[in-house]
């Protein structure tokens, strides 16, 4: 297992890996908000973790049709579904979900609180949305494997995994969003929709290998 | 040792392409699978690899070594892509493999010395030629240890010295008490071994 956690985390970082797209994706989006919302210091703080967490969101998603992809075209896929017997399939989707996570989302919760600079955002709200970022973006990689796994036979799946998984992630966003805002604004509470935060990704931690790994045997032609 | 099919039939999309086999290998023996183009042969590879469900019939391994624990966990399977990434070197796939499958045989050096590759081991695999790219993928059969082969047509791409070579390598793994199952059109060049023809009754 650990082999393929490297194995995934060396192919993320190496040429044609597509891990710098997602952060790249990510820049863009934040650094045009200002431009495209005017030089409002205070509605600017006021919406930054939101659009933090919209834009780590979809910049997450960018990657995630390739996970299990890249590893049917070169056949890597039918050996894996064949080692099931060794190395438990769901398990081995975790662990490649964990490298994906490593590679292309990691760097964007690192990445945030520069952002979180450029939307104006007090220390504490910029400090919330990266603790909340990075307990709730593997979630949105573990129902994306999901997605993948479903459309990992379909030649231009990439946006259908999109728009299998975005209603999923939904739950994700809310509770990452509100309690970036609890730990700023005074009345909102920050624990609740974080612990709620760190459910939602334990829950998807179990439910999104097993259902992949479903996907997956099913799909095998 | 024995792989044993009774009344086996596969289907692709619906359709059924054969009916009704039945066949028993056992150690040391080898199965060629011959038949025209869409007659079922890598269907059938893959029924006994356990990445498609048979239509009909069953399918067991007999005597299955201790150590594995059915016949997809004790069976190779070399199909028509090589399961290598591009971008990793030749040494760092074969080393994935070798940890992911585990139960090493030969070291990475070593197989890849058996196929006349030593000096490449450094090179992305992605800058190898189709016949080289096929060894290194040969050289996957012999890091870790597995008792079933089921080979896709094999020689895909081979040149006649590494065909010869690769006839070599079979015949060892017969000799360890091994088996193999190989969908093929052109002989392998394993005496003895039985053929099974898919598609020639209709």
């Amino acid at each position: 297992m650990g082999a393929l956690f490297l194995r995934d985390v060396r192919l993320g970082l190496r040429a044609g890996g597509g891990a710098l797209v997602g952060i790249l994706f990510f820049l863009a989006v934040i650094a045009v908000v200002p431009f495209g919302v005017g030089p409002d210091l205070k509605l600017l703080a006021r919406i930054g973790a939101a659009m933090l967490w919209i834009g780590a969101l979809l910049a997450t998603l960018l990657g995630l049709d390739r996970l299990f992809q890249a590893d049917r075209d070169d056949g890597s896929l039918d050996l894996l579904i064949m080692a099931a017997d060794r190395h438990m399939l769901a398990l081995t989707i975790l662990v490649k979900c964990l490298a994906h996570w490593t590679v292309s989302v990691l760097p964007l919760v690192i990445a945030s609180p520069l952002l979180g600079l450029f939307m104006n955002m007090e220390p504490a709200a910029i400090g919330a949305t990266a603790l909340t970022l990075l307990v709730g973006t593997p979630a949105i990689t573990l129902i994306g494997a999901v997605g993948a796994a479903v459309a990992v036979s379909l030649p231009r799946g990439g946006l259908l995994v999109s728009v299998i998984i975005l209603p999923l992630t939904i739950p994700v966003l809310i509770f990452g969003v509100s309690a970036s805002y609890g730990a700023v604004e005074d009345p909102a509470p920050f624990l609740a929709p974080f612990l709620i935060l760190a459910a939602i990704t334990l829950f998807f931690a179990v439910l999104g290998p097993v259902a992949a790994a479903a996907a997956l045997r099913s799909s095998a032609d | 040792m024995r792989l044993i099919a009774e009344n086996l039939g596969g289907e692709r999309g619906g359709e059924l392409l054969f009916s009704g086999l039945h066949f028993a290998v056992s150690s040391g023996e080898a199965l060629m699978v011959t038949g025209p183009n869409g007659s079922g042969k890598s269907t059938l590879l893959r029924i006994i690899a356990g990445l498609l469900v048979q239509a009909e019939g069953m399918l067991r391994l007999e005597g299955t070594p201790d150590a594995f624990e059915g016949l997809a966990a004790a069976a190779h399977y070399l199909g028509h892509l090589n399961a290598m990434k591009p971008v990793l070197s030749v040494d760092e796939n074969l080393h994935f493999w070798q940890s992911f499958n585990g139960r090493g045989q030969y070291s990475i050096a070593e197989a890849l010395e058996y196929v006349s590759l030593g000096e490449i081991g450094h090179l992305p695999f992605g800058y190898l030629s189709t016949g080289q790219k096929r060894r290194v993928s040969i050289a996957r059969l012999l890091v870790s240890d597995r008792p079933v082969w089921l080979l896709d047509e094999p020689t895909a791409g081979l040149d006649k010295a590494s065909e010869t070579q690769f006839t070599g390598l079979m015949r060892g793994h017969l000799t360890s008490g091994g088996i193999i199952v190989a969908a093929t059109h052109l002989p392998l060049g394993l005496e003895g071994s039985n053929e099974l023809a898919l598609g020639a009754a209709s």
